[in-house]
């Protein structure tokens, strides 16, 4: 690891003032991506904020059909929160196979949306739900968010405060696991609306991070139940390919795993 | 057996240290003074280095010297050795490459060391070490086996034209090709045994400390040898003599094979102790592990087997391409010959056997052995042929097995080994009752009603182990010979050392070795302790590996109490006035047959130490020691089967059992053997499943972490149904087979041939990922 400045904020403000200051700033959540690159020297930020202490960033609520995660909330408090297993039981499944044990008590949504990692859980879910990305500047339609590998709507210094979930009327989430990474080869989030709409978002699978499947979309939205699906046809043009999965295996898992997640939604 | 004696199920002594964080691994060892190395490694599979330009770096913050290859060559210091001598079929001895610890010319591998940087934080090691610029003239490289021996191919060796290491054959081909020509059927298979990457738990390390008055080097490094490592690092490389160096192997995190080896990092760090007057320390990441550990496996085989018509095998036909990668690592030669091709009998009566064998050169990480080294190779080849056959010649896969099991021992099979004992229908009886084989169609075609594709898998495997009766590896070409050395000291007031060149880094031998005393005399293991792993207190030892400790290193302790307890015998009858052959050892007393009269091995060690009153003409002291050669390896066989369910969706592979049925002789503590059989068979499915070590076409690695390399973990395995059939060993005292590599060597071919049997299609190469599963079911 390089040297670097620790700083821990304790508000927003201070965590973006903190940031300012710093030459080549980063912020920290739960550090399970940050931290390993630092360690390989990856990545040699001058100034390190952490995030994690902040109290205006932990946290659920519950309020008529919006579910607000708070962008430092640990996928473990996330996974065993009452409110989100009782609003989106799907959100609470999708972070119970997220990564492993120590994973889940260290990485945080915030973290893990603002890095957008082409083959990470919850981006999935933000999309298919029609989430809002809230930050310390703005909101951010969930649409606008995820602009490809790695890259962000976010501004340089821009914190993620929270995400606000409109409640579905039905939603699953299934996934493949990478065999070495535990990351999803594929994974596909499916949410029905409570005006009857249906969106899926596909994670793990194409070159260009995660993405809607319309072809899945019109087909449950014409019916909703997994045998709908088996007519449609995924192409595997623009998918990842490597050692574990070819494109042609990932467009088979887009539809499987969307499939699952319709027999699982509820 | 006693309650800590022999066929006891003690709690490992060890694991209290190991499990509150009191272990004491190389990289827990600080030094006064202590150096860091960091070592500069080609980027490029295949280069020439032009120039090292360290200037800069040797201007930095606490940097204290950058060595160079080139200076090691000025400083006469040798090339790696390989200690295993193997001859082509046309007479020539193997083709060796020079391999210096660091390229001064010409790097062959990624990873492959240039230079190092010694300072006095890793830290600042490692930021030297950006600032030094080496300047590469790339060269074409090669990485795949079938690129490597074309005409036209890159060339990596001078030494050896067309990348050939050597073209080694064994049996008797006429023979062979008489059986085939009269065959009512024949067999063919090709399969790939994949290349896997070792991953111990703890990374090589090696602390080096020169004592300039002295003129004594002292290394600890993670060796599962530390006397091989003096042996060779002495003799060879013109670093130390062996009484000016001391080599300890303290607590090692695994090594399953890939700690034998000399690699260039610890005789890096003995050369530039002595060059900076300080003590060197060097700790491998991951990476370097990926890197520089040696690998495992990488086969390419062509086999046929023949078969009359009454499904009795008459001959078998092998042709398998053995990758080395870049260099000739210290018992890679044999590796992929005498410990692969003597096994190509299996379990089988197989009157005709012919194997050749070519070694390959290609731009990646050296290979030599991996837990099972050789034999799991053989093993996979016969047991999916098998299976073949028996899909083939339409007959049950175990029926075909037993047709042809070899049932009367000794049986001396075409290619050298002589199988000593066995039953390997009890074996197959017993993994077949465990798993129900015979209700497994109802369960099939419950599951396809499920949708989903269940297989059933046999695999019956043997091995050779006790690795190795001296005179016979000698004649084969081995520099060194296999026996192991034992001491044992009884201490004035009866407590009990035994020193051991077997060294365990996993095994238990804390524990086992203590079991063999407690059974011999009687006392509880707290009151013995075993001192392995130092060159210093230690007289001399071959080390672990080969599934060696219990059948040759335990059976030296063994020969050592027996001379221990003669000599107690006559110290006890001297003071009870009656005859040596009176005397029985029972619970820690020397007893009078027949009497209540006797005396407690303390008291016998007091008098041993004291000597007032010792029989006349005896030595004081109550200390033996001893060498035990094998007259034959050992053969450990048994019957793997595991029942699978696939995923037709997304190919993925689910366990639903998995059962062993092992013949390993006589347990010291079944515990410790189901632990190891557990951690063997997790590495034989992931091999099957998961691992595999790939290079792209230019030799650059692929996984070279484990964001890549899929290691086993706990949820890919099953929960093991585990059973014994014991048939002794003939060729040793306590009738010890080994268990060492078992799992690895037999459940790979398991796995595969339940796949294949649930998806209906034969070929399927290792390791089975869903993706590959998937292929395979929906290929045309």
């Amino acid at each position: 690891m390089y040297q670097t400045t620790y700083h821990r904020a304790s508000s927003v403000d201070e965590a973006a003032s903190l940031f300012a200051k710093g030459s080549e700033s980063k912020f920290l959540a739960g550090g399970q991506t940050l931290l390993p690159v630092m360690k390989q020297r990856l990545a040699g930020p001058s100034d390190v904020i952490d995030l994690g202490r902040i109290k205006e960033l932990q946290g659920v609520e519950l309020s008529g059909d919006t579910l607000t995660i708070k962008a430092a909330t640990a996928y473990y408090d996330i996974m065993t929160n009452a409110d989100v297993k009782q609003a989106i039981p799907a959100i609470a499944y999708l972070t119970s196979v997220l990564g492993d044990p120590a994973v889940r008590y260290r990485g945080t949504i915030g973290g893990s949306i603002a890095n957008n990692d082409p083959a990470a859980d919850f981006p999935a879910a933000l999309l298919a739900l029609g989430a809002t990305v809230k930050t310390n500047k703005r909101s951010i339609a969930a649409d606008d968010f995820f602009q490809g590998l790695f890259t962000t709507a976010l501004e340089d210094g821009e914190i993620i405060t929270a995400v606000s979930f409109p409640v579905p009327a039905k939603a699953g989430y299934e996934k493949m696991r990478h065999p070495a990474s535990r990351f999803a080869l594929t994974g596909v989030f499916v949410a029905q609306t409570k005006s009857g709409d249906v969106r899926v978002a596909a994670t793990g699978a194409s070159q260009t991070g995660v993405m809607r499947v319309p072809a899945i979309e019109a087909a449950l939205k014409a019916n909703w139940s997994p045998s709908a699906i088996d007519s449609v046809t995924i192409s595997a043009n623009g998918l990842l390919a490597d050692i574990h999965g070819t494109a042609e295996y990932r467009a088979n898992l887009i539809k499987v795993m969307a499939q699952r997640a319709v027999a699982a939604a509820r | 057996m006693g309650v800590e004696g022999i066929g006891a199920r003690v709690v490992r002594k060890e694991d209290k240290r190991f499990i509150t964080g009191k272990g004491r691994y190389v990289d827990d060892i600080k030094l006064t003074g202590m150096t860091h190395a960091y070592f500069i490694r080609s980027p490029h599979a295949h280069a020439k280095v032009k120039k090292i330009d360290s200037s800069a770096a040797l201007k930095m913050p606490g940097v204290v010297a950058v060595l160079t290859g080139q200076q090691l060559v000025d400083d006469k210091v040798g090339n790696l050795i390989c200690g295993w001598a193997i001859t082509s079929k046309d007479g020539s001895p193997m083709k060796m490459g020079a391999w210096p610890a660091m390229a001064p010319e010409t790097v062959r591998f990624v990873g492959q060391a240039v230079a190092v940087v010694i300072a006095e934080s890793k830290n600042l090691a490692r930021d030297a070490a950006e600032a030094i610029v080496v300047d590469y003239e790339e060269l074409p490289a090669v990485a795949d086996m079938r690129a490597a021996i074309k005409p036209g191919a890159p060339q990596l060796h001078p030494e050896a034209p067309g990348n050939q290491v050597y073209d080694w054959v064994i049996g008797d081909e006429g023979a062979v090709n008489a059986a085939f020509s009269k065959a009512a059927n024949v067999v063919k298979l090709d399969v790939t045994n994949n290349r896997l990457a070792p991953n111990a738990m703890e990374p090589r390390a090696a602390i080096a400390d020169y004592d300039s008055a002295e003129e004594h080097f002292t290394l600890y490094t993670t060796s599962q040898n530390p006397h091989v490592a003096r042996l060779v690092l002495s003799a060879f490389y013109n670093i130390a003599p062996e009484h000016k160096l001391r080599v300890i192997a303290p607590d090692v995190g695994g090594g399953f094979g890939s700690k034998i080896f000399i690699y260039p990092e610890e005789m890096v760090a003995l050369w530039a102790s002595k060059k900076v007057g300080r003590p060197v320390k060097w700790t491998g990441d991951r990476t370097e592990a990926f890197l520089t550990d040696a690998h495992g496996r990488d086969h390419i085989t062509h086999a046929e087997m023949a078969f009359d018509a009454n499904n009795k095998i008459i001959g078998l036909r092998v042709k398998t391409y053995a990758n080395f990668g870049a260099y000739m690592s210290l018992f890679s030669s044999s590796v992929p010959t005498y410990l692969y091709a003597t096994l190509l009998s299996g379990q089988y009566n197989i009157p005709a056997i012919h194997a050749e064998v070519i070694g390959v050169y290609t731009n990646t990480t050296p290979v030599d052995a991996y837990r099972g080294a050789g034999r799991p190779e053989a093993s996979y080849l016969i047991e999916r042929l098998m299976e073949t056959a028996a899909r083939q010649l339409n007959v049950d896969p175990a029926q075909l097995r037993r047709t042809n099991f070899i049932t009367q021992f000794p049986h001396q099979t075409p290619v050298i080994m002589a199988y000593d004992t066995g039953d390997f229908n009890a074996s197959l009886d017993a993994a077949m009752k465990a798993i129900d084989y015979a209700g497994f169609p109802a369960r099939k075609a419950k599951a396809k009603a499920d949708g989903k594709l269940r297989g059933i898998g046999v695999s019956c495997y043997i091995e050779a182990c006790g690795i190795a009766p001296s005179k016979a590896v000698g004649s084969l070409g081995a520099g060194v010979g296999l026996w192991e050395s034992a001491e044992v000291r009884v201490n004035p007031v009866g407590t009990i050392e035994i020193l051991t060149g077997s060294h365990s880094h996993g095994q238990g031998h804390e524990t086992t070795f203590c079991q063999l005393v407690a059974e011999r005399l009687g006392v509880p293991i707290s009151q013995v302790s075993i001192v392995h792993g130092d060159t210093d207190k230690v007289q001399f030892g071959m080390g672990t590996y080969g599934s060696r400790s219990a059948a040759v290193g335990l059976t030296a302790i063994l020969k050592a109490m027996e001379k221990v307890e003669s000599k107690a015998k006559k110290i006890a009858a001297h003071a009870l006035e009656t005859s040596e052959a009176d005397i029985v050892i029972e619970n820690g007393e020397f007893k009078v047959t027949g009497t209540d009269k006797a005396i407690a091995l303390p008291m016998v060690a007091l008098a041993a130490y004291t000597a007032h009153n010792l029989p006349d003409g005896m030595e004081p002291g109550l200390k033996e020691s001893a060498f035990y050669d094998p007259t034959n390896f050992t053969f450990p066989a048994g019957a793997y089967i595991c029942e699978v369910e696939v995923d037709p969706g997304t190919g993925k592979t689910s366990f639903i059992n998995f059962v062993a049925a092992d013949d390993f002789g006589r347990l010291i503590n079944p515990m410790i053997v189901e632990g190891q059989v557990h951690g063997g068979l997790v590495q034989g499915i992931g091999q099957a499943l998961l691992e595999h070590a790939i290079y792209d076409a230019n030799g650059q690695p692929v996984t070279a972490s484990f964001m890549d390399y899929a290691m086993p973990r706990a949820d890919d395995v099953p929960s093991f149904n585990l059973s014994h059939t014991t048939t002794l060993c003939p060729g040793n005292p306590l009738g010890i087979k080994g268990c060492g590599e078992a799992g690895a060597i037999g459940a790979s071919a398991a796995v595969i041939n339940a796949i294949t049997d649930a998806i209906g299609k034969n070929n399927l190469e290792m390791p089975a990922t869903p993706d590959r599963v998937w292929r395979t079911i929906h290929a045309a």
